[in-house]
């Protein structure tokens, strides 16, 4: 989810009140120390992965991640970025800024893509990422990594790889950063 | 940050509506989708299902061009208007003929026409968005938007690194005919208000009667005295029309004093860059050796034109209104 598409949703001037830590920073690393090693074996190593960070909240665990698998399999493993903006269905309904450009120098034909978000919810940016990808060339295979799931789905999308499942109400919020992972509310300060 | 575009404008009639905030918004928003035209397809769903119409009433190869491209790239259907072979060779109005396509249901008008202030007379008449594509000599929005997007690589190039928001600091000469050239008037306009300095360069005859009012610093007819502290060269068309008009005694007056010769060109800066809107009349307003040169950004500026003009159409037709229905959990849900 795009931090700036969170801004605009709240230019009605509610801010977000974290009500609960649920994960810390350390809890986050050893998730995706966790997944790194999940997607090497379920990939049998890392050749042909693409690790794709998904703009923006997907963007920084997915470096983290890249990071991990490199070290692991002690070769550079290839990385780009992925805004869904504009492959949206809602594009038409709400306000869509496409925030940071795509960095996705690799043809995806034949490779395996990990996908990473943040936050897993309605499916729907998946559904467009989906989208965004077959544009630039067709993939084997795509397998998606979250921090996150937090259900709610409206869409036939399920994740690969979890940092963590936390239910949640509709009306809760979840934010994820590198120092962890926080739900709380909307609220008008 | 709550964006300075949404809802805002419904048309791009003039530079001189926009606010410096939006103009830098928009130039972000072009470089979504220039990164959009570099890509092996290049094309997005985004506008799929909307209408772009081209209302031509004066001749135009790029500028038609580009606009069909960019709603192209962004899945929008086209449809083109040119006077001949319409209606309004049997005599149907300007105001008929707008009429008539808009009950077709489209989206985005845009337009180019002979007179000052057609556009702005469009837009009261029709429900659609009304994108001014050069009207008289009062402006060329779009044309400014693409300049300025243009030389903000210009100075990402030389910092090495992201672009930078507004132009500050960057010194442009806009040379020739100013007074009879919508380029100039809205690249003025833009240029300005995004912060960069901008000097005028005209035979008496070719500059505006007054300059009261324009954000300029400096107009005058010497161009060697400039060449050497621009960072961009801007050379306007020659209209030759003009000739005829008794404004100018010859062309090769003209060429010698006011265009930009291999020779004042060897003489900018480092770096410094040379734009033109085109079509060029090469060997009068530049020389033909400066127009091939890497000084020369003038097919950059024509890509950047689908860009710009992308973000354009998709800001008009982005909804309105800024925040979704501030329903508890809705705006939350919208997001994902």
């Amino acid at each position: 989810m795009a931090t700036t598409e969170r801004r605009r949703a709240r230019a009605d001037g509610r801010v977000f009140r974290p009500r609960a830590v649920v994960m810390d920073g350390a809890d986050v690393r050893r998730a995706l120390v966790r997944i790194a090693h999940e997607v090497i074996e379920r990939n049998h190593g890392t050749e042909g992965l693409v690790v794709v960070g998904l703009h923006a909240g997907g963007v920084p665990p997915a470096r983290h991640l890249v990071g991990l698998l490199s070290e692991i399999a002690g070769h550079e493993v290839p990385f780009g970025t992925l805004d869904a903006a504009l492959y949206r269905d809602d594009v038409t309904l709400r306000p869509v800024l496409p925030q940071a450009a795509t960095h996705l120098d690799h043809d995806l034909t034949g490779k395996v893509v990990v996908l990473v978000d943040d936050v897993l919810f309605t499916g729907r940016t998946v559904r467009a990422a989906l989208d965004a990808l077959a544009d630039f060339g067709r993939a084997r295979a795509v397998q998606l990594a979250v921090m996150v799931d937090r259900g709610h789905r409206e869409l036939p999308i399920r994740p690969d790889f979890v940092g963590k499942n936390l239910p949640t109400r509709l009306d809760e919020l979840v934010e994820v950063s590198e120092q962890g992972v926080a739900i709380g509310d909307l609220v008008t300060p | 940050m709550t964006s300075a575009l949404v809802g805002v404008r419904r048309h791009l009639l003039s530079i001189a509506d926009l606010k410096r905030d939006e103009l830098i918004e928009l130039l972000a928003l072009a470089d979504s989708f220039a990164e959009v035209v570099d890509r092996p397809i290049p094309k997005v769903p985004t506008l799929r299902g909307r209408t772009v119409a081209t209302l031509f009433f004066e001749a135009s190869t790029r500028t038609r061009l580009s606009f069909e491209t960019a709603a192209k790239r962004l899945s929008a259907d086209t449809m083109s208007f040119s006077v001949s072979g319409s209606s309004m060779a049997k005599g149907e109005s300007l105001r008929d003929t707008v009429e008539t396509l808009d009950a077709m249901g489209i989206d985005v008008m845009v337009v180019r026409h002979h007179s000052a202030g057609a556009p702005h007379q469009v837009a009261r008449w029709v429900r659609a968005a009304v994108v001014n594509a050069g009207d008289g000599q009062h402006e060329h929005p779009t044309q400014a938007l693409l300049d300025c997007f243009t030389l903000r690589e210009v100075l990402a190039e030389r910092a090495g690194g992201r672009p930078p928001e507004d132009l500050c600091g960057l010194k442009v000469a806009i040379v020739g005919d100013v007074r009879h050239s919508r380029v100039a008037r809205s690249d003025v306009l833009a240029l300005s208000a995004l912060g960069a300095e901008v000097h005028l360069v005209a035979p008496a005859t070719l500059m505006p009667c007054s300059l009261e009012g324009w954000p300029i610093v400096g107009a005058g007819a010497e161009l060697d005295a400039l060449v050497g502290e621009m960072d961009a060269i801007y050379l306007l068309r020659l209209q030759l029309e003009r000739m005829s008009a008794g404004l100018l005694p010859s062309l090769r007056e003209y060429a010698t004093r006011f265009g930009l010769s291999t020779e004042r060109a060897m003489r900018m800066k480092e770096g410094a860059v040379v734009l033109h809107p085109g079509p060029m009349n090469r060997g009068v307003e530049i020389d033909a050796a400066v127009a091939s040169s890497e000084r020369a950004r003038v097919t950059r500026q024509v890509r950047n034109g689908v860009a710009v003009r992308m973000a354009v159409l998709f800001h008009l037709l982005e909804p309105a209104g800024g925040a979704p229905a501030p329903l508890e959990g809705l705006a939350d849900r919208a997001e994902r």
